[in-house]
């Protein structure tokens, strides 16, 4: 039974191996199929086809498992110079790897390609909150810390976490570790939390407060772009509060590390394509997405400024030593 | 008039042809499974599930495929109750006490179709009960900040265990056991891995679909092969069957007050089914008196908790769809299901979904009739279906467990930790302990330690905090007064059990 059983196991993992191996470009989502990285290979993929980026349709493989640690690692361990494969990524893939959440994989293992599309931080109090600006809330904090708790959809240390974290510190308040901070089940409960007067604040992203907007429950204090979102111009920027703060959740992609510079440039023009099409605009205004576009070496730069920034911080927070 | 324009939305979802034929299929494979000794809802939904998977149906035909075998599940557990004196499944149990009797007295036919009958009233009005209540209870919610939420938890634990098991320590235990489970992977207080290993499988945690296709589904296979299928015979012959008027005629208030009963107790988070029945059979025979002859094979003693069991199925769906908290152990797997089909119960999902929550109403209430005239004529049929040989149903369970499992997560590590659950559920069912607790473990443990741990951040942590408010006070009361009350029942518990040969 057991020798048949590995028998079994190895023919599959051959042909899985054999399937991987065929020219046709492959993007590995690490998460199960419905989430934001499966979003990013299903639509960047098809959209590198539709406009004839690729030749044949990319192909989409799901890679559960420790919030991308598992596809991360096979990644840098296994397929470190396949020149077909790309991985979609978010800023949660930089907060793990700045938190050393990939079981000791850094971020300078494999290469950053770009982002085309980011959904925008936003900080958030119910519709009766006596905080009418963001100033109103920060000046809060400062004079007492412990007054104001804050929800957000990720854990601690999480990037709904630091948003109001880099906000406080922009505001010149650093005793970060005295501000409440509890995460819950997604931006959803987060609000239900803050409206039932339970937290004072809510932090997350854009696309999980806006069906919260047309019901009155809450006021979108601020948000975390540089410009004011399209469709939302009524909510003020952080920046114009005098926070400049810019925090969004980009989507995007990496490749391995091991493939030529050719092929790296390749990749970011492919990208770059996709980026200017009509199809991504509509995509974005579907998911509600706002446009964010960094490729190439500037993105690459702009990883490792995010990276070493959230090290800093999580650092001082006692997420990591 | 918004529930008949939301229920007018929720039967356009429903009644689709594909749907509709989802739904009888289900009704059909889930009365067999709760026919089968043994194969209760839990373990029925759980095995199917992957099957939706495979399928590759949408959230509303997933659910109302699940529902359907829920439901049937509830409906079919009576029939080997009856007809073997062996419960079908777990809340199933009461109705021996008198449908045995009856059968052998020759009435198997009349004691099938009246609990057949009785199974549609109280699903029927448990069904319009959640209709009405659900949006009522699904706005209490902002009322429910993490002190709430973490007496709440403590109030399923506390009740669950009480009724499960006759040992409380022993529930306890369970419980503890998946408290521990739930703790592996990584923290999401911390962000740090916890009890891993450093093995990158374990860092999501035990996925909960594993756990239970391995407590229930591989434990039953392990059961199958030490008792080599023993008990699949079928002891009371069944004649013709015709329909007891004058029988359903006279329990027509009990079917009513039972399913009153029922449904109350399934809104209790944790409480489930068997609390349903047993209570609502338990009223019944303090109101009927020593003369009622409860224990004997009368009519009521079968309507009572048939009324009562697939009542409170209705009603654990209200907190399990309004709170995110099943009520009882085949919620539980259903919440598991609903999560991975990335649908969050709570208080949004009605604003958020109402094309799921109401399609999921208008089929159960296309079950319930669905089941109904399946029940009633075609009952010889699933008489018959009792007598599969363990040997062609011992290897269906086990293909399916291991298909379902990979087709999740692609990853043999699941299966041996579905195989190690299994050995467990095996040994610890062996010891007398119940495994329901683990599961109730498995799912609610994080959210419970969240919930504690998200108190204590915002109270700086003052343990007070967690007393604050009328309904955590209320709710932990209630948790005490459910763990506690039963060592006292016990001996109401076992009395009709005696009674019975």
């Amino acid at each position: 039974m057991t020798p048949r059983f590995f028998k079994a196991l190895t023919m599959s993992a051959v042909l899985a191996v054999s399937g991987g191996a065929v020219s046709a470009a492959e993007c590995i989502a690490p998460a199960n199929p419905g989430g934001g990285w499966d979003f990013t290979c299903r639509q960047i993929g098809k959209i590198m086809f539709d406009i004839g980026a690729v030749d044949k349709p990319v192909q989409v493989t799901n890679m559960p498992g420790a919030g991308g640690g598992l596809a991360y690692n096979s990644v840098v361990a296994e397929r470190s110079d396949d020149p077909d494969l790309i991985i979609a990524a978010s800023s949660a893939t930089t907060t793990r790897l700045a938190q050393n959440a990939y079981a000791g994989r850094t971020a300078d293992e494999v290469r950053f390609v770009g982002a085309i599309g980011a959904d925008p931080g936003v900080i958030v109090v119910a519709a009766d909150s006596p905080f009418q600006s963001l100033g109103d809330l920060v000046e809060a904090i400062k004079a007492e810390p412990g007054s104001v708790a804050f929800a957000g959809g990720s854990a601690v240390g999480g990037f709904d976490h630091l948003k109001p974290l880099m906000i406080l510190k922009e505001g010149g308040f650093t005793d970060i570790t005295s501000v409440k901070y509890i995460g819950v089940d997604g931006g959803a409960d987060a609000i239900t939390q803050t409206v039932g007067g339970f937290t004072q604040a809510m932090t997350g992203d854009m696309s999980e407060v806006v069906s919260f907007l047309s019901n009155g429950d809450i006021r979108v204090l601020a948000v975390l772009t540089e410009e004011r979102v399209p469709g939302f111009e009524d909510i003020p920027t952080a920046k114009e509060q005098g926070y400049d703060v810019v925090a969004v959740n980009w989507r995007g992609l990496y490749v391995p590390k091991g493939i030529s510079d050719e092929r790296f440039d390749e990749w970011a023009g492919k990208l770059q394509q996709v980026a200017d099409s009509d199809e991504w605009a509509k995509a974005m205004a579907d998911n509600g997405l706002a446009p964010f576009t960094k490729v190439g070496g500037d993105f690459q730069s702009y990883v490792d400024g995010l990276v070493a920034e959230i090290n800093t911080m999580s650092k001082e927070l006692g997420v990591i030593q | 008039m918004d529930i008949l324009a939301n229920l007018a939305l929720g039967f356009g979802v429903a009644l689709s042809p594909f749907t509709l034929f989802l739904a009888i299929c289900g009704c059909f494979l889930g009365t067999i499974i709760g026919a089968l000794p043994g194969l209760g809802p839990s373990n029925g939904v759980a095995i199917l599930i992957p099957i939706t998977f495979t399928l590759g149906l949408d959230a509303t035909s997933a659910l109302v495929l699940m529902t359907s075998v829920y439901y049937g599940a509830m409906y079919g557990g009576r029939i080997s109750s009856i007809l073997l004196n062996i419960p079908g499944d777990e809340p199933a149990l009461m109705t021996t006490l008198d449908g045995y009797p009856m059968a052998k007295q020759g009435r198997a036919g009349d004691a099938l179709v009246l609990s057949g009958v009785a199974s549609f009233v109280g699903a029927l009005l448990a069904t319009i009960g959640l209709m009405l209540l659900a949006p009522t209870l699904a706005r209490v919610a902002f009322l429910f900040g993490p002190a709430e939420y973490f007496a709440l938890y403590l109030l399923a634990f506390c009740t669950l265990g009480g009724m499960a098991s006759n040992n409380q320590a022993k529930s306890a235990l369970a419980a503890c056991i998946g408290l521990g489970i739930a703790m592996i992977g990584v923290d999401s207080s911390s962000g740090l891995p916890r009890l891993t290993g450093g093995n990158l499988h374990l860092y999501d945690g035990v996925d909960f679909l594993v756990a239970i296709v391995g407590l229930f589904a591989i434990a039953e296979v392990f059961f199958f092969i030490e008792s080599h299928g023993k008990g699949s015979s079928i002891g009371v012959k069944l004649e013709k069957v015709t329909i007891p008027w004058k029988d359903i005629m006279a329990t027509k208030w009990t079917m009513l007050r039972s399913s009153a009963v029922g449904f109350v107790a399934g809104i209790l988070p944790g409480a489930g089914a068997s609390l349903g029945s047993f209570l609502a059979y338990m009223t019944e025979k303090s109101l009927a008196g020593e003369k009622g002859g409860f224990g004997t094979g009368v009519p009521k003693g079968i309507a009572a908790p048939e009324a009562g069991n697939n009542a409170a199925a209705g009603g654990a769906l209200v907190p399990m769809l309004t709170l995110g908290v099943p009520g009882s152990g085949t919620t539980a797997v259903l919440l598991a299901l609903l999560m991975t089909l990335n649908i969050t119960p709570g208080p949004t999902l009605f604003t958020e979904r109402p094309e799921v929550v109401w399609g999921l109403i208008a089929s159960l209430l296309i079950a319930n009739v669905v089941l109904l005239l399946m029940n009633v004529p075609m009952v010889k049929i699933f008489v018959r279906i009792l007598s599969v040989p363990a040997w062609v149903l011992l290897p269906g369970v086990t293909m399916i467990s291991f298909v379902g499992i990979f087709s999740l997560s692609g990853s043999y590590f699941d299966l041996l930790l579905m195989v190690g659950f299994g050995l467990m559920g095996y040994f610890l069912r062996k010891m007398d302990v119940p495994t329901v607790p683990i599961i109730l473990g498995i799912l609610l443990g994080g959210n419970m330690e969240d919930a504690l741990r998200r108190a204590m951040v915002l109270s700086d942590g003052d343990v007070m905090y967690l007393f604050s408010t009328p309904i955590a006070t209320g709710l932990w009361i209630a948790a005490i007064a459910g763990f506690i009350a039963p060592m006292f029942l016990r001996n109401l518990l076992r009395k009709p059990q005696r009674v019975t040969d």
